[in-house]
């Protein structure tokens, strides 16, 4: 995973509310067993209209967007996060997010930026024009006017993606803990392990 | 004396392996279902890394989401191919995987195959007081009874496979209580339509909801089932409804189930998961259940419900900007008019299915509805799709699939149809579909599908009359 620390460039402002996986990218290009080449996918339906923002020549690899509340609602499919980054995204920046989505965001390299409402529509108005600094480190979203919102974010989730981990090799770290609980289940309540048919 | 806690907060601190500093939770799940869709890249990423499946003995395996519904065997018994070459691979993967990693698995031809979520609880593989989790987001189905239940994305479902736990932050709680009696023609698909439309479908982020109430009590199985499985359109991560003699009654004798002391033992364990007296929940949201109508939804969220008797709603109406402005998209996408009233819109597509609806309690419901009716000539296409390979072998000896046939419905193979477009399963273009299915999103049921969600009952009585239709007046 390439770890984060600040990323500068331009904001795609889409904005919409109520963003859900199913829009970010359709369900036919879930069929795939591999997870390259989803961009091509990512929000198919909107880039049908030859006008969209997303092939813009100023938001072409754009690695922010900026969206509306309750961004990635919906199906679960991490393929929405997988969508995203080969999109070029690094960043998106929302007054919320569905749990799954963001969860999903983090463990694929992108942050997941909560902001309120009124920040979200002064950095859509400078995305129009500008680009826009994410720190991660500092917890900042920066703008050329001077424009200063600070953001909270989970203390394990920025070391995760400050640092690029894998959450696999952080968790085998815990293997007697969790070898201790699998041990207690069997004693105190058998029964949780199915029987083999 | 400990204090009191909920029974989401009782699960919760029995399955905790690890507290980091910051809050977060390693959590031993119990149970791991696993389906074609969303784990190929899983074991793939186990291959790559040298890792193998921790715990297979608490991992079930079955293909679903996009198994074509349609006849699996030739007249000779021997198996069909799925043409489409994507959905092919990723069956033959799981088919590979499974066996290469010591899964238990129901193969597509198996009569216990069925979507994920109706077959972990039928197989008794699904119990109260479990952590479970799959793939899919919807697996906040199993909360009906009793176990905490989340979906999960494709990392962390190797995340589980590889380790059993997975990395939770302790959710909020939030208490939906449906209290009193629920009219004529008014099914637990009503009851949770309702509750998202007054909840809104961010209503319950960063919570579980555990639905309490006499109406919640009242259900069966199979009602609860429909119930939690939506919490997730209210935006929860999870649902639940306290396990209690009917859950019980329901699970005993069932395949995976425990036996004899161990199922004593079990049932002694589950009773005490209730929540406290005294303990508080961090929000309650109480519903009368009399205000309960068959219920029906008119735009692409599955907030967007309205009684049946309603009109589509104008979307300056709505005292929030943006979702005045996601009406107005949302109504521009369903073809309505502000004004009209829901009873008449024109239904060409008919869906009783998924594992919102696909139950022998859903399948009675519908066949009640359409026995000695035929549907209207306007609908084109109408499925009923059982969520198992047991439900349908039940209501073939209940004699349902014939009414199904004779009014002109197709009664198909068990899977997850046109709950999405992945499989053959879609509604055209411009259509819609009245659909039993948990989802409303744009083109979920395939590009420009247009959802309208509805009970079993209420999309029977659609197909009879080719428009959205109260059924009560169909019912005595
Ligand atoms: S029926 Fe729909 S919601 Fe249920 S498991 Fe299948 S795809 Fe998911």
């Amino acid at each position: 995973m390439t770890p984060i620390e600040k990323v500068e460039g331009r904001a795609i402002p889409f904005g919409l509310k109520n963003v859900d996986t199913d829009v970010i990218i359709p369900a036919k290009w879930l069929k795939t067993i591999s997870r390259e080449g989803l961009g091509r996918g990512a929000f198919e339906t909107l880039r049908a209209d030859p006008d969209n923002l997303f092939d813009r020549p100023e938001y072409k690899q754009a690695p922010i967007l900026i969206a509306g509340d309750n961004f990635g609602c919906g199906s679960s499919r991490e393929h929405a996060a997988w969508a995203l980054g080969d999109l070029g995204i690094r960043v998106v920046i929302a007054p919320s997010y569905s749990d799954i989505f963001s969860g999903n965001a983090v463990k694929n390299g992108i942050l997941p930026v909560v902001l309120p409402q009124a920040a979200i529509d002064r950095l859509l108005e400078v995305a129009a024009t500008d680009p826009i600094h994410v720190d991660l480190d500092t917890q900042t979203v920066t703008t050329r006017f001077q424009d200063r919102f600070s953001f909270d974010i989970d203390p394990f989730r920025k070391m995760c993606l400050l640092n690029g981990l894998d959450e696999i090799s952080l968790t085998e770290k815990s293997e007697a803990a969790i070898a201790a609980h699998e041990k207690k289940i069997a004693t105190d309540q058998p029964w949780l392990i199915p029987a083999i048919l | 004396m400990t204090r009191p806690r909920t029974l989401y907060e009782k699960i919760w601190d029995a399955h905790v392996v690890e507290q980091r500093p910051d809050g977060t939770c390693l959590i031993f799940i119990d149970r791991h279902l696993v389906h074609e869709v969303t784990s190929p890249q899983a074991f793939a990423g186990l291959r790559a890394s040298g890792r193998t499946v921790r715990r297979p003995d608490l991992t079930l395996a079955v293909p679903d989401h996009n198994l074509p519904t349609t006849a699996r065997r030739d007249a000779s018994g021997n198996r069909l191919p799925i043409a489409d070459a994507e959905s092919a691979a990723q069956l033959a993967a799981l088919e590979t995987n499974a066996p290469a990693f010591g899964i238990r698995y129901i193969d597509a031809v198996a009569p216990e195959q069925g979507i994920v979520h109706v077959v972990g609880p039928e197989q008794g593989f699904s119990l109260p007081g479990t952590t479970i989790v799959c793939g899919d987001s919807h697996t906040a189905c199993h909360g009906g009874i009793g176990a905490l239940a989340f979906g999960i994305g494709t990392s962390e479902v190797e995340h589980v496979l590889a380790t059993q736990t997975l990395l939770l932050q302790p959710a909020k709680t939030m208490e939906v209580r449906v209290e009193g009696e629920v009219g004529p023609g008014v099914t637990a698909k009503d009851i949770i339509l309702h509750i998202t439309g007054v909840i809104g479908a961010a209503g319950g982020t960063g919570h579980v909801i555990e639905y309490t109430g006499s109406a919640i009590r009242a259900l069966s199985v199979e009602g609860r089932l429909t119930v939690s499985n939506m919490a997730i359109e209210g935006g929860a991560r999870a649902g639940l409804i306290a396990p209690d003699a009917t859950t019980f009654a329901y699970l005993k004798g069932r395949p995976y189930a425990p036996k004899g002391a161990d199922w004593d033992a079990a049932v002694a364990y589950w009773t005490s998961l209730a929540t406290d007296p005294g303990a508080t929940y961090d929000k309650t949201v109480v519903i009368d259940a009399a205000d309960i109508a068959p219920s029906v939804t008119w735009g692409t969220s599955p907030e967007d419900v309205v009684p049946i008797t309603g009109i589509v709603p104008a979307p300056d109406s709505f005292a929030d900007p943006s979702k005045q402005a996601a009406a107005a998209k949302s109504l521009a996408y369903m073809g309505l008019e502000p004004g009209t009233r829901m009873q008449d819109v024109a239904i060409e597509n008919i869906f009783i299915g998924s594992c919102t609806n696909s139950r022998i309690e859903d399948l009675r419901a519908a066949a009640a509805v359409l026995k000695g009716r035929h549907k209207a000539a306007g609908v084109k296409w109408a499925i009923v799709v059982p969520g198992s390979g047991l439900v349908k072998a039940q209501a073939e000896a209940e004699g349902l699939d014939r009414i199904f046939t004779d009014a002109g419905l197709e009664w198909r193979e068990p899977g997850c149809s046109a709950c999405l477009g992945m499989n053959p399963d879609k509604v055209p273009a411009g259509e819609r579909c009245a659909s039993t299915s948990n989802r409303n999103f744009v083109g979920r049921q395939g590009p420009g599908s247009r959802t309208h969600l509805v009970s079993p009952a209420m999309a029977a009585a659609a197909a009879v009359t080719g428009r959205l239709t109260d059924v009560r007046e169909l019912i005595d």
